[in-house]
């Protein structure tokens, strides 16, 4: 493999992490209330649409729009959007009491309905499939570092010349990890997620913990969604449900990264390298399976190579479960709600 | 020293209740799909101005306006209930079986290379025989590998069969990559010629065969749950894994044994799919109904005779919703949205009817 080849991948993981390392930090930070929210892939969806239709009304209705302003417009609208989907989630599961896997497969279903049928009715209106184009919002967000980015060689080509939302998801997972770990908000926080009762005799306001982390959590995940349409696939829309498909593996780095936002940092890195290892891998490798396996075609393998970061997120998956250590375990009431009369 | 202290009592009171009767709870669902059916009729008509009316009377037609659509309505819920029917041995037992998805798609994908490589060697009857069997056994391993880890190490459940989705997906695309003579990513009607493999036609109908199969699953496994030691044992795993132990279960093999019939009926039902209703397989064969039918799994409490209610009008509403796209010019997520709103409402309801609440009685000064 040469080494443009190498950079390339290494670009290509680094945005594709991006996108699910917003998801895991902000699905951690609803599981350490002891919230699973298996509707990630619908809020990253609501917030991927909702910043699409906002840029897209924004640049029609303006005759020469700004990017910076599209940018502000851009990045509200797709973390209300997101958060009123956590919010739905947190007044189902924390108020109604709801079974949290069942409203998060809903809040899926849902997100993916509102995010294809206005994605559809907007490329309708802009003329055919692959017409939608915001391009001023979305140069404003995949705008290069000045100066830095051509600099520093091949360290620079790799890390420094990405949109300034890659960076910001590192800051975010920083922050994260700081506020869970060290902050008192942050140690109440988990006491709701280990043991909600206990909280909640300690004089935590349990409800209020837990709707704030979802809300807050979705409007994360919502980023990952606005970052996919604005940078990944630079301000268009594809009714392919591809957001679906990284809302999970956000779910499965959630626990590769054992609920630690710090650790999403590499581990989303390392899951975008699987993600594209499809088509880096040598064609050395692929013409010996490929014969092995009595294939016409060497692409075909490419299917095969395609399972990679769900094959490692089953093997991360057993090892933790095997080691058992304390401190990679989930948040003891995960998954449970909280009814204050059965304690 | 005395302080004064003021309580600030909730306004309302929550308690859990056990006393509705039935008709209480028919009714409580009954005003929450009224009002998730006005929520959507709004929601239809700020998006499109059209009348709401109209759009329900266009839905009703789509589902049921022909013979011919009446049958494809009855197919689908026919397969959506084989699915919901599939998961309740696992979920019984609180093991959440998110990858029926994957399970249908590897039952599917035995079941078309049965029919591609055998079509017409093999008389359909008996291929229909070893396919059955072939798709159970595929769906079944692909569902068991995760239970023998969460039986052993109680490694997620939920996140692994997500996973196993992913990889029958690509396992799929790999075979119709190579079946597919015409570089067109499409394996096309198998065995279009000779229908090698196809469910026969039976009193002139197309899908019974479909309908029986169901049936007939859906009969036994409720009878294995309600009535067999197997299916009892299941039941007090769900309750508690500590009660089951205590009782001398054995719990790593009851997890086994009813996740493994729960991945058989899922393949089974990629069985259906393919050989009785599309002949064909691609990524989509299972569509989202191994999604959905969690939701349909979970709200009917194992009660086939209400799944098959809820998969009737989860059927109707994408019949109804596609109609309406057709009609009206809109597009077909409409359907995935006003299926998203009617199940929120639904799982509502579900507070009202398991939980009473009351204004509380303001809060008496000690003295």
């Amino acid at each position: 493999m040469s080494l443009s080849q190498l950079i390339s991948w290494c670009v290509a993981a680094i945005t594709f992490g991006t996108v699910i390392m917003y998801g895991c930090i902000g699905e951690t930070v609803n599981q350490k209330s002891g919230g699973l929210n298996l509707g990630v892939p619908g809020v990253m969806q609501l917030g991927g649409i909702s910043a699409l239709a906002a840029a897209f009304i924004y640049e029609k209705s303006v005759g020469t729009p700004v990017p910076v302003v599209g940018m502000i417009i851009t990045l509200l609208a797709s973390m209300l959007a997101a958060g009123l989907g956590g919010l739905l989630y947190a007044f189902l599961t924390v108020t109604l009491k709801v079974n949290q896997n069942v409203t998060g497969l809903t809040l899926t279903i849902f997100g993916t309905g509102v995010a294809n049928f206005f994605g559809g009715s907007m490329m309708k209106l802009s003329g055919g499939v692959g017409t939608i184009s915001v391009s001023a919002t979305s140069s404003a967000f995949r705008a290069k570092i000045p100066f830095l980015s051509t600099r520093f060689g091949t360290f620079g080509s790799i890390f420094l010349s990405h949109g300034w939302m890659v960076y910001t998801a590192i800051i975010i997972a920083l922050i994260a990890q700081y506020f869970l770990s060290r902050t008192r908000t942050g140690l109440n926080l988990r006491a709701v997620g280990e043991n909600p009762a206990t909280a909640d005799a300690a004089g935590i306001n349990v409800t209020k913990y837990k709707y704030l982390a979802s809300v807050i959590g979705a409007a994360i995940c919502g980023l990952g969604g606005l970052f996919y349409v604005m940078d990944y696939i630079q301000g268009t829309w594809a009714n392919d449900s591809a957001i679906e498909a990284l809302g999970w593996l956000a779910v499965a780095l959630v626990i590769f990264t054992s609920w630690k936002p710090k650790n999403s940092i590499w581990g989303a890195y390392l899951f975008g390298l699987c993600y594209w290892a499809y088509i880096y891998i040598p064609a050395g490798i692929s013409k010996f399976f490929a014969a092995k396996l009595k294939l016409t075609n060497l692409t075909y393998m490419q299917n095969l190579y395609k399972m990679l970061p769900y094959l490692v997120t089953i093997v991360v998956l057993c090892v933790v479960s095997r080691r058992r250590k304390r401190e990679n375990q989930a948040p003891a009431s995960l998954g449970i709600s909280y009814f204050r009369e059965e304690r | 020293m005395e302080k004064k202290t003021t309580h600030k009592a909730p306004l309302f009171h929550i308690r859990k209740k056990d006393d509705t009767t039935l008709i209480q709870a028919i009714l409580i669902r009954a005003v929450f799909v009224v009002l998730a059916l006005l929520v959507s009729a709004l929601f239809i008509f700020f998006v499109t101005k059209l009348d709401p009316v109209s759009v329900y009377t266009s839905m009703f037609k789509g589902a049921f306006g022909t013979a011919r659509r009446t049958w494809i309505t009855i197919r689908d819920t026919c397969l959506l209930l084989m699915i919901s029917v599939a998961l309740s041995p696992a979920f019984r037992m609180r093991f959440w079986n998110c990858g029926a998805e994957g399970q249908v798609l590897i039952g599917g994908l035995t079941t078309a290379a049965l029919m591609i490589y055998f079509g017409s060697k093999i008389p359909t009857a008996l291929l229909l025989l070893i396919m059955l069997a072939v798709s159970a056994a595929a769906g079944g391993i692909w569902a068991l590998l995760p239970a023998v880890f969460k039986a052993k190490y109680d490694t997620n459940e939920t996140l692994f069969t997500l996973m196993m989705n992913y990889l029958a997906i690509q396992l799929v695309e790999f075979f119709v990559d190579i079946w597919d003579k015409k570089q067109s990513h499409s394996v096309g009607i198998i065995n279009m010629a000779g229908h090698g493999g196809w469910f026969p036609e039976v009193l002139g109908q197309q899908y019974t065969i479909n309908i029986i199969l169901v049936v007939i699953i859906t009969v036994a496994v409720y009878v294995y749950m309600k009535y067999s030691k197997h299916g009892y044992e299941g039941a007090v795993v769900g309750e508690s894994v500590a009660t089951a132990r205590y009782a001398g279960i054995n719990v790593p093999s009851v997890i086994r044994r009813n996740v493994l019939l729960s991945g058989a009926i899922a393949g089974i039902a990629g069985f259906v799919e393919v050989a009785g209703i599309s002949h064909t397989i691609s990524k989509q064969t299972a569509g989202g109904r191994g999604f959905t039918a969690i939701i349909v799994c979970w709200l009917a409490k194992f009660n086939p005779f209400i799944m098959a209610i809820i998969s009737l009008f989860l059927v109707f509403l994408d019949k109804g919703a596609a109609q309406i796209a057709s009609d009206f010019g809109l597009n077909e997520f409409a359907s995935d949205i006003i299926t998203g709103i009617l199940l929120f409402f639904i799982l509502s309801a579900e507070f009202f009817i398991n939980y009473s609440i009351s204004r509380s009685e303001p809060v008496k000064e000690e003295h």
